[in-house]
């Protein structure tokens, strides 16, 4: 009967777990949790004092419910927020690293040795809490880019840190934001000297194994004045009943003439077809074009996770900046995603564009939900958002909120909508071709994401490609 | 080639093929006419293979098979190719990548090596001049904010470069002003060859003018009522489907 009825599940490639002897905090949290993180991390006085105001105050908050998504209560109590693999206490090289966690990596497709890597990526890998590995450092340094764990920066480059750590997201932020800042176990730090086009793309991959543990990562990128940098997250997951919290703060911070793009290709388990297990991705990104003539461009492929609620955001503050967002997101089976960003020009001459492009499937259920602010000191702003949506079948949704807060009456702002869905007249098309349904719909989706995709990094671009295709598997008959 | 004996096909309950009878040889083109809501188009499309139109009796031969136990898309694969009375746009696929996915899924089906970049251009290039089209083309999304007559001869193209054995074109003259029709006439007469057949499905006599059927058949409520050849086609410009249904009524009581 109908072509685009019958929804099976695809399996998730990722959804291995690895058998290493994990470290873990006492489960719940407490001021004492707190403590033991930032024991466990040998951190100085202060960042633990920051941990413990930004706890007191997510006491004093409420769990966030104006999203457009549906899901139980997370008792905060039942998490572990620390876990980490229980390895030698430092790394100095490759060859120290367990031989099951290299394994794990392997398996994921993340090139960490050295000889194997893609040409210039630089791979930091986030495994549970812990940064396992920074490949590439020695050749980073020469330029004077510092690429490390958050762990180490705060141990290492505690100035850099004191200075920008919560200057774009503070922990007051939002609930998530505060739980992140008490709690954080690790994370990247970038940051590109002045005049520095960083030589290769950087990237993290983010990955979480343990059972029932809450990933808190932490990501601070700086490029100064006249900088450049192109950085790239990866994410998955094991499969797991259960739903497990990630929720991270992204800070952004571009300095005159710098630019930084940010990619991100998220791949958390998304739990089964039912809705059962998968990731609650609650993540807060932000960056800020402090400098004149600097700008900063999310590309997000959002393939994964349960839930995913984020909305990657620029601050057009320096005169002249570019905020840029392009975004692809899947929601298949029964995922739900509430995701955009936020614009927010202050500058003069600032320029913002944003493209999503959301696909829904299965049951899957999606919100792209965009601010536009144009404040009363940013002469001639200028805006172009274009929201999309594709649906997959008649069982899913798409919704689109945009909102515009405009107080300068010079500021040009476009908004563009658009709904469509893949038919079966489009897939009887194709087949009558010789091309599968299943084929049919990763042409048609493909073509459909291209303005994001070729923003991407080629190899990036290729991985994206063929997620999409993967997490639309079974979508149709 | 094509062997359709007394094919029954309904749509949600109704039945639009009332026990419909064809033979196509190779090498020969055969016209079908008649009014609108005779049946003409679900014929085209229950020989591609829509799933919303149910078979209820009879059966479809095509080279020695079963045509009705195979999916579209290996329809399609065996050397069928329809040409839309409505052809589909595909935002963001380009033509030339959504030709070459295609392509490259029926050479698989036959075992072949896919076809290459290079290769892929060549044999393209090849046929956007026998059929006198411009390149741009080939960088255009399929179908998207293509005039009627761009839509029509991009089908033509897509069946050049198939290369079908069997060509079903679904009212292709439709929409289209003289010089098109000529256009898209002159394309089908090109890769008309002894090996192939066609199944030309139209409601005017005046694309026979371009390409000459073999034979001429009136379909009326879902049966082929009346064969002839192209003098038939003439008639029926002349004096309507009128005539025949008398015949038919007369023949029934």
């Amino acid at each position: 009967m109908n072509e685009i009825e019958q929804f099976t599940k695809s399996e998730y490639k990722y959804g291995f777990s690895t058998d290493i002897e994990q470290e873990m905090a006492p489960k719940g949290l407490s001021e004492d949790t707190v403590r033991f993180i930032s024991a466990k991390k040998n951190e100085p006085q202060w960042m633990l004092d920051y941990r413990l105001k930004a706890y007191r105050h997510w006491l004093t908050m409420k769990v966030p419910t104006w999203q457009n998504v549906h899901y139980p209560q997370i008792d905060f109590q039942d998490i572990y927020y620390y876990a980490a693999p229980k390895v030698k206490p430092k790394l100095n090289s490759l060859d120290e690293v367990d031989p099951e966690l290299l394994d794990t990596f392997k398996k994921l497709g993340i090139p960490l040795e050295e000889q194997k890597l893609l040409a210039n990526v630089a791979v930091d890998a986030v495994f549970d809490s812990v940064s396992v590995t920074t490949t590439f450092k020695e050749a980073l340094k020469e330029k004077g880019v510092i690429f490390c764990s958050f762990s180490e920066a705060v141990r290492e480059h505690s100035e850099l840190i004191k200075q920008y750590m919560g200057s774009v997201v503070p922990y007051t932020d939002n609930y998530y934001a505060a739980l992140n800042a008490a709690v954080f176990s690790d994370g990247s730090f970038v940051y590109i000297p002045k005049g520095v086009r960083c030589p290769m793309e950087l990237s993290t991959y983010f990955r979480i194994n343990a059972e029932n543990t809450g990933q808190f990562e932490r990501t601070l990128i700086i490029a100064d004045d006249g900088a450049y940098v192109s950085y790239l997250e990866g994410c998955t997951a094991p499969k797991r009943d259960e739903n497990q919290l990630h929720a991270a703060v992204v800070e952004l911070i571009t300095n005159e003439n710098a630019e930084i793009k940010y990619s991100t290709v998220q791949n958390w388990y998304a739990g089964d077809e039912n809705g059962k297990g998968g990731i609650y991705n609650f993540v807060t990104k932000r960056g800020i074009c402090k400098g004149n003539n600097s700008k900063i461009s999310w590309t997000q492929v959002e393939t994964g996770s349960a839930i995913t609620w984020k909305y990657p955001s620029c601050i057009l503050k320096g005169d002249n900046s570019i905020g840029e967002f392009y975004s692809v997101a899947v929601t298949n089976n029964a995922q739900q995603a509430d995701t955009g960003t936020k614009m927010i020009h202050l500058g003069r001459n600032t320029k913002s564009t944003i493209v999503s492009k959301g696909i829904s499937a299965g049951r899957g259920n999606q919100t792209y939900r965009g601010l536009v602010k144009v404040s009363k000191a940013a002469e001639n702003a200028r805006n172009h958002s274009q929201c999309d949506s594709l649906l997959i079948g008649d069982k899913c949704g798409a919704h689109t909120f945009p909102y515009f807060e405009i107080s300068n009456p010079s500021a040009k702002i476009e908004h563009e909508a658009t709904t469509s869905k893949i038919g079966d007249d489009q897939l009887f098309y194709c087949q009558s071709r010789g091309i599968s349904a299943e084929e049919a719909v990763s042409l048609i989706v493909n073509g459909y994401c291209k303005d994001v995709f070729k923003e991407l990094p080629m190899e990036f671009a290729m991985e994206a490609t063929k997620l999409l295709s993967i997490s639309l598997e079974g979508s149709v008959g | 080639m094509l062997s359709i004996k007394n094919l029954h096909a309904s749509i949600g309950g109704n039945e639009i093929l009332k026990g419909i009878s064809l033979e196509v040889k190779a090498g020969e083109v055969h016209a079908i006419m008649g009014p609108n809501g005779s049946g003409k188009s679900t014929l085209s499309k229950v020989l591609a293979g829509r799933e919303e139109y149910e078979v209820t009796a009879g059966s479809v031969e095509y080279l020695g098979k079963n045509l009705l136990d195979f999916s579209p898309e290996d329809r399609a694969r065996e050397g069928i190719f329809l040409a839309f009375q409505y052809p589909v746009e595909i935002p963001g696929v380009t033509n030339i990548m959504f030709l070459r996915t295609a392509l490259n899924e029926i050479r698989k089906y036959h075992g072949k090596e896919p076809l290459e970049g290079p290769e892929f251009l060549k044999l393209v290039r090849e046929k956007t001049k026998i059929l006198d089209l411009d390149d741009s083309l080939l960088k255009r999304p399929v179908n998207e904010g293509f005039s009627g007559g761009e839509k029509k001869r991009n089908e033509i193209f897509q069946m050049a470069v198939l290369e079908p054995k069997l060509a079903i074109l679904d009212e292709t003259d439709s929409g289209l002003d003289i010089d098109a029709l000529r256009a898209v006439s002159d394309g089908i007469n090109k890769l008309k060859n002894k090996d192939n057949g066609i199944i030309m499905v139209t409601h005017y006599q005046r694309l026979l003018d371009y390409i000459v059927p073999d034979f001429v058949h009136v379909l009326l409520n879902g049966k082929i009522v009346k064969s002839g050849t192209r003098e038939l086609a003439l008639e029926l410009e002349e004096k309507g489907y009128d005539w025949i249904r008398e015949e038919q009524k007369e023949e029934v009581v």
